[in-house]
């Protein structure tokens, strides 16, 4: 009786799944560089029990977890370990504030919204040494990290200028959730985004309102406003999705997991209803030629020797697949394959000062084999594994769909897709 | 003193059995300034002191039907909060009411709490829910009671290190196989020393029989006999803890109606079976205490029925038959002290049994007074005024922890309170974790086994929590088993004592063995039998130790 009561009820208690085989531990990158981390088993599962026994159990060192969720990818009992973690944190955080520079580091929207303005002085200063040393000492933000040049011209305001109006030509359509990075810092490979829908006859769309996903916010324990953005995304969402009948397409993994994941296990912000349509645009295109419903045809000129280095957050999802055979799809493409490593960034974590020789250290085996690759640059999913792996390795990063819209011949696929002009 | 000299010495007093009560005595004697041997046939708190809910009753549970016993229950409960504060926690309890029982019972519950001096607040069953959120929402009555949780093994330990402190000699792995009689007189015990098989006679002016349920035989060996009623209970063990407060039923005393918050974990108990007295030994639980545990425990906390039971055990509740009762049928449910010299014509011998884990230091009081009464002396009883080592007022107790990841020094803190500043944590391996379910590092058990009387992982369990974890030894025993193979220089011994180890920890696990603790023991037995060949038959026979 006993037995089939218990079987036939799943606990909500997600850790008292775990068996204690460590395996998750000895995945963590932070567990394999520090002994001051005890590793996911510990600060999750273990760690759970004693924090529902007196809250004051909860150890400060959890800080240390990157979030990388390379534990739960290990794990064979589907125990959500870093989910455990960073629910661990938000606890622990509450009617606490953050620091001045983790505000600051996690807000990347407003952080962007003032650089753009001044984006050349902001460029110039945030790149010369005093200002470098000032935010090392006074923010406790490394001085050897560079942060991403912001750019003069946000990607919404490009798109709206040059881009909004020929959308709803197409006859198939996405919306695009292009995230902080694409907007403020990188608008072009938004661009290449859009080059790339458009040739092969789907428009694409903003959503109504779009603010940053959060990432950052509940990786720097601002989790209050990490829902309050979540919150707003999610209508957006499914404004998009359900009203306009529209896949929600990606070009940041980060992003992505976060939307479809963290929102409801962390935030319990649920966005189960919509989660099947928000994907990284890569799968989308696959899940396209797979099914011929598309065509793609490349530049017969195009060469490149070319490493893919799958982040973490990607390989959570399992989808570095769909970015790794859509580039292999590309005839002049020499597609090295990396050893999945973290590369240590993870998002803001390796811009603070204590966490920089550990962040590095965590990258150092990911670096060593970009060396060994012997390419001429790096393909990821992640912007901020392109930021860490630039600065580590000297080599250019790009993202999968950038790299897809350069080696494209955008008339023959167009052609290959029977589009007239527009 | 080594074990050897202890032999030659002749005491004012010797104990036997080294549960809550023996430990009480030997410490009240020992402050008492009287010379005390304890002896102990297993491992201290082996007995119904360590097979029990772990509840500091308030005695709310006994006030409708045993105004007594209620009354020593609050008093004590008060004492205890004070000696033994790193031993207790003051969880407070609930005594609801739930749709199928009679609200009216509150009325009388009530009552006689007050009739007691228990402290017994009525609140509204939203209110309840709202201070204990794992409570069974339908409640319909709700009583908030002083009960609280303490550790039994711990508290046994504290009084035995304040009886030496205080110059007494004590020895587990001790059975005693006879009394030393002269003329109508004890004076003195006949041992086998269980770790050798060595005999030996040590003498004492009074011997004081505090071996519970056991005690029946030794009164036998006197020459006397007494009527006992062995109250067989089971309880069951979840991974964590689901309720912060201890939770009972409010109407007559029945199958599984209290739910105790037990450190990291809670447990829900008991059972209440007659055994014949031949039966005591055997700890097994069935398939249909089980299911009788988990039908009821549900109806206190219904997340029980999703939540994982890692284990189950057994305990024997000590009832004595009531003297003045010719018919030998009238259980006495309360503290029992017999001067055999009085009741059988037996000089020097004097038994305390009965009562409850919780009224051990009132027994330990009772017996070294009539013990006193025999040697003359009048020195006043102390265990109600001053602390247990460990729970002294002004000790630091989250003292300095080091600043890296610190679970295992706070895990320690919390269960040797102050004594916690004698684990060594200033280099890694000390602060190591050697079980991680629990938080115990290496610092923690080289303490536990150079101060605390540890022989085997068994011991080294009681004392820090070692395997009582979810995964009950999986990671923990082999690195313990290493680390005492260490200091003993004897591998094999702790090879024998690993597979042993496991041996135990299965048969608790066994009876609820579904679900993620089955997954659990096969991922155990894999690691161990298959993968390192460790055979857990080895060596077995004759071992008895094995709980």
């Amino acid at each position: 009786m006993a037995e089939k009561m218990q079987l036939c009820n799943i606990s909500e208690n997600n850790f008292e799944q775990c068996t204690k085989c460590s395996i998750c531990t000895t995945v963590c990158p932070v567990a394999a560089v520090t002994t001051d981390y005890p590793g996911p088993k510990q600060a999750g599962p273990d760690g759970a029990r004693y924090r529902l026994k007196d809250k004051a159990y909860y150890d400060k060192m959890l800080k240390l977890c990157l979030n990388c969720k390379r534990c739960e990818v290990a794990c064979p009992s589907d125990v959500h370990i870093a989910d455990i973690i960073q629910r661990a944190r938000m606890s622990a955080s509450e009617g606490r504030r953050a620091s001045l520079r983790d505000t600051l580091l996690a807000n990347t929207d407003l952080l962007g919204t003032v650089a753009n303005l001044v984006a050349p002085v902001a460029n110039a200063t945030l790149g010369l040494k005093p200002t470098k040393l000032v935010m090392h000492s006074v923010m406790a933000i490394d001085k050897h990290r560079t942060f991403p040049a912001y750019s003069r011209t946000k990607f919404e305001t490009w798109f709206k200028r040059h881009a909004a109006s020929q959308q709803d030509a197409f006859s198939n359509h996405v919306s695009y959730f292009h995230g902080c990075y694409v907007n403020y810092n990188f608008p072009k490979l938004g661009q290449d985004l859009v080059k790339l829908m458009n040739s092969i006859g789907y428009g694409v769309h903003l959503l109504d309102k779009e603010q940053c996903c959060g990432v950052a916010l509940i990786a720097n324990g601002l989790f209050k406003q990490a829902k309050r953005q979540a919150r707003v995304n999610a209508t957006s969402i499914r404004q998009a999705v359900n009203g306009d009948g529209r896949t929600v397409l990606t070009t940041s993994s980060s992003c992505t997991f976060n939307l479809r994941d963290e929102y409801p296990a962390i935030l319990d912000v649920d966005t189960s209803d919509v989660r099947n349509s928000i994907m990284l645009a890569t799968r989308f295109i696959y899940n396209l030629v797979d099914e011929e419903r598309i065509k793609l045809v490349f530049k017969k000129d195009y060469k490149r020797r070319i490493a893919y280095h799958t982040a973490c957050h990607m390989e959570r999802m399992g989808w570095q697949l769909y970015s790794i055979e859509l580039l292999r799809m590309i005839p002049g493409l020499d597609l090295q394959l990396l050893e999945q490593e973290c590369c240590g960034i993870s998002g803001t974590y390796g811009f603070k000062k204590e966490n920089y020789e550990r962040s590095q250290a965590i990258g150092s085996i990911l670096f060593k084999h970009i060396e060994d690759a012997q390419v001429e640059a790096v393909a990821t999913d992640c912007e901020t594994c392109k930021w860490q792996i630039e600065m580590s390795t000297g080599l250019p990063v790009e993202n999968p769909i950038s790299i897809l819209a350069d080696a494209l011949d955008v008339e023959a696929t167009r052609l290959a897709n029977n589009l007239t002009n527009n | 003193m080594v074990t050897s000299e202890v032999y030659k010495k002749e005491f004012d007093v010797i104990i036997i059995g080294g549960g809550a009560t023996g430990a009480g005595t030997a410490r009240d004697c020992a402050l008492r300034g009287l010379s005390v041997l304890l002896v102990e046939r297993f491992d201290y708190s082996t007995g119904a002191t360590g097979r029990n809910h772990g509840l500091m009753h308030s005695g709310a549970r006994y006030a409708v039907t045993d105004g007594e016993s209620a009354k020593e229950c609050i008093s004590e409960n008060m004492t205890l909060r004070r000696i033994a504060r790193h031993c207790v926690e003051e969880t407070d309890g609930l005594f609801i009411t739930l749709p199928e029982d009679d609200l009216e019972y509150q009325k009388t519950f009530v009552e006689a709490c007050q009739r007691a001096g228990i402290r017994a607040d009525v609140i509204a069953p939203d209110e309840a829910r709202q201070i204990e959120p794992a409570v069974n929402p339908d409640l319909i009555g709700a009583v908030r009671i002083p009960d609280a949780s303490i550790d039994p093994f711990r508290l046994t330990v504290a009084n035995l290190l304040d009886a030496r402190l205080h110059g007494a000699e004590t020895l587990n792995y001790h059975e005693v196989d006879g009394l030393i009689i002269n003329q109508n007189r004890v004076e003195g015990v006949k041992l086998i020393n269980k770790q050798n098989g060595e005999h030996v006679e040590v003498r004492g002016r009074v011997v004081v029989n505090a071996a519970g349920i056991w005690g029946q035989r030794i009164i036998q060996m006197a020459g006397a006999n007494i009527s006992m009623f062995p109250a067989r209970g089971a309880l069951l063990i979840f991974g964590h803890r689901v309720n912060h407060m201890v939770i009972n039923r409010c109407r007559k005393p029945a199958n599984a109606d209290i739910l105790v918050p037990d450190d990291t974990v809670c447990v829900i108990g008991t059972t209440s079976d007659r055994i014949p007295i031949e039966a005591v030994d055997d700890m097994r639980v069935t398939r249909e205490e089980v299911d009788v545990l988990l039908k009821e425990g549900i109806k206190l906390a219904p997340s029980l029925a999703t939540t994982r039971v890692i284990r189950a055990y057994a305990g024997v509740r000590p009832l004595v038959a009531s003297d003045d009762d010719p018919s030998g049928r009238s259980i006495s449910r309360g503290i029992v002290c017999l001067d055999h010299a009085k009741r059988d014509g037996i000089e020097g011998f004097i038994t305390i049994i009965g009562g409850k884990m919780m009224t051990y230091r009132l027994m330990g009081e009772i017996a070294a007074d009539a013990v006193c009464a025999k040697l003359g002396n009048t020195a006043p009883c102390l265990t109600a005024k001053l602390p247990l080592p460990g729970s002294e007022e002004d000790a630091p107790r989250q003292s300095d922890l080091t600043k890296r990841y610190s679970f295992g020094q706070r895990a320690a803190i919390g269960r040797h309170g102050s004594l916690a500043a004698r684990i060594e944590k200033e280099n890694d391996i000390d602060n190591a974790l050697v079980c991680e379910c629990e938080g115990v590092t290496v610092g923690e058990i080289k303490y536990a086994v150079h101060q605390l009387h540890v022989h085997n992982l068994v011991n080294l369990r009681r004392r820090t929590r070692v395997g009582m974890g979810t995964c009950q030894g999986k990671l923990c025993s082999c690195r313990a088993a290493s680390l005492l193979g260490e200091f003993s220089h004897d591998v094999k011994r702790a090879q024998e004592d690993l597979a042993d180890f496991l041996d135990e920890r299965w048969k608790g696990m066994r009876p609820v063995a579904w679900g993620d603790t089955l997954r659990e023991a096969q991922l155990t037995a894999n690691i161990y039998q298959g993968l390192c060949g460790l055979d857990t038959a080895v060596n077995r026979q004759g071992k008895e130790d094995v709980q």
